[in-house]
């Protein structure tokens, strides 16, 4: 058999194609299991992170465990018991038209185009009481999705911390969002005011000292003024009445009446 | 070590480098040279599916149809390259994330394709091994100078470490953010390469067109 020939030539595309995907299967296979591991280690490791929790040279397993994993309804506010917020994926969920819905036009500040109908939320407690919720956000900035953890106190108004774990914002201007001097400024501001409305924005040129917003306010990024702004319309729409708001009444209800 | 294995090892370092002497795979030398910790395990990553490349097609070499061989080489690649996508997942997650879909553009990246095609088919797998391992090390060359000085102007630090504190962290340094961006990579690949050919000239092209002077007397 000579190998120009269209029998050689057909067997040794064969047998190539055969040996890759046999390789390339094989390697997808045993490494999946590792790779999920991966890949769920580093979303916890976003939320110890934004919960303030990381400690250096403690297992993330160890450590995740004052952490209580919780899926909400995001139009009740209620938990879904029914769905294990460990294997629950929101960004496929938004995909999915029988899991989410579309936002319309005018509603959509944070630029997303479809939401989850669930969520899961995140939450530490010390002593027995509520100390930290953790919420999944994201928005669009200028050129990309912005992926983060927003940490708030058990009251649901005043901000503990924000981390971003996956944006593709202009480096070094946008991509300041990642900053942690600049993440620090965050603590403590408050996201909601008395009347429950969401008030947080940032600001350009920075925050006027004793102003009578200053405590709804943070720094804006110099030069990344359409970054900042979708960091602002992301945290308006998900503490908003069309994100974790019913979530959140439905949470300061509960700590009124204890 | 022959003096043949030492050339085909270390003559891309400089004198055949890919990037600044053949033109091949400046798209990544690019998009990953920001910063120094993914420039390296880009190099690590190309070098191993160069090599492996390498001497895959040359073992096999006189087997392949012709008619065929660049869509061989091009399964071949592309195999190795989701090999390492998959073990970096696995393995380096953190670095898999920063280098996202570059190390999947490994198999567009014209270096392994014309090694492949202009080395590993026509000699031995031993030296078609070494020339991929040179080639590769070529690339890391170049690629690490490239993320070392942006890294350093565009954000002050190196390997992730403070070197020169940066204002937003309440330092001195103002830097350079062209130096993040594409463009950055740009001028410095291109100011590698005017220094490289005035220190050997022996790398600069002859022009396509030579502008003839024509000396005319009469009035036309």
């Amino acid at each position: 058999m000579r190998k120009d020939s269209p029998l050689g030539t057909v067997t040794v595309a064969l047998v190539l194609c055969l040996v890759c995907s046999i390789a390339v299967a094989t390697a997808s296979v045993v490494l999946r299991p590792r790779q999920e591991k991966n890949a769920e280690l580093f979303m916890h490791k976003q939320i110890l992170a934004v919960a303030g929790l990381l400690e250096e040279d403690k297992p993330i397993d160890a450590l995740f465990q004052q952490v209580e994993s919780r899926v909400v309804n995001l139009d009740t506010g209620e938990y879904a018991p029914d769905i294990d917020p460990a294997t629950y994926d929101q960004r496929k969920a938004a995909k999915d038209p029988a899991s989410s819905r579309s936002i319309p036009k005018g509603g959509d500040i944070a630029k997303i185009r479809r939401r989850a109908n669930y969520a899961p939320v995140y939450r530490v407690r010390r002593d027995g009481e509520s100390d930290l919720v953790i919420l999944p956000v994201h928005g669009y900035g200028l050129w990309s999705t912005m992926y983060g953890f927003l940490a708030l106190a058990g009251d649901g108004r005043t901000i503990k911390g924000i981390t971003f774990y996956e944006q593709a914002e202009t480096a070094g201007l946008g991509s300041e969002i990642e900053n942690p001097r600049w993440q620090a400024q965050w603590k403590d501001k408050l996201a909601l005011d008395e009347q429950g409305q969401v008030r947080f924005e940032l600001v350009k040129g920075g925050v006027r000292a004793g102003g009578p917003d200053a405590r709804f306010q943070v720094d804006g990024l110099s030069g990344a003024t359409l970054t900042a702004d979708g960091v602002t319309n992301m945290i308006r729409y998900w503490l908003g009445e069309q994100g974790f708001g019913p979530y959140l009444a439905r949470l300061s209800k509960e700590r009124e009446q204890t | 070590m022959t003096p043949e294995t030492k050339q085909i090892l270390f003559e891309p370092l400089v004198d055949n480098n890919p990037v600044i002497l053949q033109i091949l795979g400046v798209c990544s030398a690019l998009a990953v040279t920001a910063k120094v910790a993914p420039a390296i395990t880009m190099s690590i990553a190309l070098t191993v599916v160069l090599a492996c490349s390498s001497l895959l097609v040359s073992l096999i070499r006189h087997v392949v149809p012709t008619n065929i061989r660049i869509i061989v080489q091009m399964t071949i690649i592309a195999s190795l390259v989701i090999l390492v996508d998959e073990f970096l997942a696995a393995f380096a997650y953190d670095l898999s994330k920063q280098l996202s879909v570059f190390v999947g553009l490994i198999i567009t990246n014209c270096i392994v394709l014309g090694r492949a095609e202009a080395f590993a088919m026509k000699n031995p797998p031993l030296p078609s091994f070494l020339d991929g391992v040179g080639q590769g090390l070529g690339y890391s060359l170049l690629l690490i100078t490239v993320a070392g000085i942006r890294e350093f102007i565009g954000s002050g630090t190196l390997l992730g470490y403070e070197v020169l504190r940066t204002v937003k962290n309440g330092g001195w340094y103002e830097p350079n953010g062209l130096l993040l961006i594409a463009p950055g990579a740009f001028f410095l690949i291109g100011l590698i390469i005017w220094a490289v050919r005035s220190w050997k000239p022996a790398q600069v092209e002859k022009p396509e067109y030579q502008i003839q002077v024509v000396h005319r007397t009469e009035v036309l």
